[in-house]
């Protein structure tokens, strides 16, 4: 598993990447209310604005950790948003992303690196 | 910028596991281990304590000794009828300007000897410097810095403030009165800012913790912080200051005509004779152009503050704004108030918000979205 300085999540699953939130980042966000997923198929850009989570508190984005093509995406958040919140590194991910390089991820955190990040 | 000022429950947020913001010049606690969410549904189904000691407190003492006097010194600043308020009574108020428009939303109290005011936290300056500047000659104007604020709120309220200050379960919404305590009296008023049925009592600083420990110590009482203050405010369908209500809306646009009595309307005995009557009272006669509504976004998608309204899906120049907006964590869905043009303004009917460049439908509906539950 790897970590962004955004407090996103990154593992691959099936030469794809799935995408979601660190506990931290859910804790402070709040309770998610509201999540507006991309369209599958979409191609982004790295830091492209690709999901936007409501909390009771406020409104934030989750960035594209790199180019590639959103090919799947959580559709059970539409409706249990709390998700998020309640299992942010398993049921409460994002979508899944296919890189054309799955090296590019060596860039990132690792686990221990982003404890030190948020500490 | 000056430095922070903290409540004297400072260090019990710390204790409790408060986080911390800057809130109108103040260290409060935005939320507490529980979150905005869970408190906000802790304080409808039992009970929450809210530390609103920023807010100003002041007693308006007439010099004449009689409080009558300074009932109608304060009614020149406000549309409200405060000479028939009676003793032991309070009020919701505004000061108007010169354009009718609200410098500030406040509540006053007739007691024996004075009037009781408790003013918003971001205005109390300006206001107390108001007040001096217009009654200062008819009033002893006194900020009560050495008092607290705590606000009690919920189903289980009286029930347990009862046991601490025995007697306010007797009180009616809208009721002051000092009540004897074991540890000194407290003045207490059956009202709030949740919707729910609640008190707000003030006690000086030195006893504040004490009496916030013994709240606490009831199994029904959750600490309640500033975020799920303002989602119960919200959903009770109650103005923000500087957000649904400002020096550019009027008291009639703002749908708070509730609040102006008929002594104080054309007509009445007392018709006028405040800031901004020409405005107010021809709003009063012959409506405003714009209202204050609640409304209903139709996904789950939140509305907040600043959300452009359009009156359809496609084209067309904007025709409102969203002024407070959010999700409601006892209706389940997103709410929000803003101000539209009244012709538009009528339950049932159909606007857009534009959110992050897409214009999503809302539905205008009836404020409050949440039945209040005041003990009238």
């Amino acid at each position: 598993m790897k970590f962004t300085e955004q407090h996103e999540w990154l593992r691959v699953e099936d030469d794809l990447v799935v995408v979601g939130i660190t506990e931290h980042a859910a804790e402070q966000l709040g309770d998610v209310v509201f999540v507006d997923l991309p369209e599958e198929g979409t191609t982004v850009s790295k830091d492209d604005e690709v999901v936007v989570i409501e909390s009771v508190k406020a409104a934030s984005d989750i960035l594209a950790p790199l180019d590639g093509e959103i090919v799947e995406v959580n559709q059970a958040l539409t409706d249990a948003p709390a998700k998020v919140n309640e299992d942010p590194a398993g049921d409460g991910w994002f979508f899944k992303m296919k890189l054309e390089d799955l090296s590019a991820l060596d860039e990132f955190m690792d686990e221990a690196a982003y404890r030190a990040f948020i500490d | 910028m000056s430095a922070l000022q903290r409540t004297a429950l400072y260090d019990l947020h710390l204790e409790l596991g408060a986080k911390m913001v800057p809130f109108a010049g103040y260290e409060m606690p935005v939320q507490y281990g529980l979150g905005v969410m869970k408190e906000h549904l802790h304080c409808r189904a039992r009970a929450g304590l809210f530390d609103v000691s920023h807010m100003g407190q002041v007693s308006l003492r007439p010099k004449s000794g009689m409080v009558e006097h300074a009932a109608i010194a304060l009614e020149h600043l406000v549309p409200v009828d405060l000479v028939g308020l009676k003793l032991g009574r309070q009020r919701y108020a505004m000061f108007t300007n010169e354009t009718g428009g609200i410098r500030d939303d406040l509540m006053v109290a007739r007691r024996c000897d004075d009037l009781f005011v408790v003013l918003n936290a971001a205005c109390k300056t300006e206001d107390i410097a108001h007040l001096h500047a217009t009654i200062g000659c008819d009033c002893d104007i006194v900020e009560l810095t050495a008092r607290a604020l705590l606000a009690l709120q919920g189903p289980e309220a009286a029930a347990v403030l009862e046991t601490v200050a025995p007697g306010v379960s007797d009180m009616r919404f809208m009721d002051v009165a000092i009540i004897d305590t074991a540890d000194g009296p407290l003045w207490v008023s059956r009202s709030g800012y949740t919707g729910e049925d609640g008190f707000e009592i003030s006690v000086p600083v030195e006893r504040a913790e004490a009496l916030a420990r013994q709240l606490l110590a009831h199994e029904a009482v959750e600490a309640i912080g500033l975020g799920a203050r303002d989602s119960l405010r919200l959903e009770a369908g109650l103005c923000l200051y500087g957000h649904d209500i400002d020096t550019g809306t009027s008291p009639v646009e703002a749908d708070l005509a509730w609040a102006i009595q008929k002594v104080r309307r054309t007509g009445g005995a007392r018709e006028g004779g405040f800031p901004g009557a020409a405005r107010i009272l021809g709003e009063l006669d012959t409506g405003a152009a714009r209202q204050r509504v609640g409304l209903r976004p139709e996904g789950r998608a939140p509305m907040r503050e600043g959300t452009a309204l359009y009156a359809a899906e496609t084209g067309g120049e904007p025709v409102g704004t969203v002024t407070s907006g959010g999700f409601g964590p006892s209706v389940g869905v997103p709410v929000s108030m803003g101000y539209v043009p009244v012709d538009l303004a009528l339950e049932g009917a159909k606007l857009w918000g534009e959110v992050r460049g897409k214009r999503l439908p809302a539905e205008i509906v009836r404020l409050p979205f949440r039945p209040s539950t005041y003990k009238r």
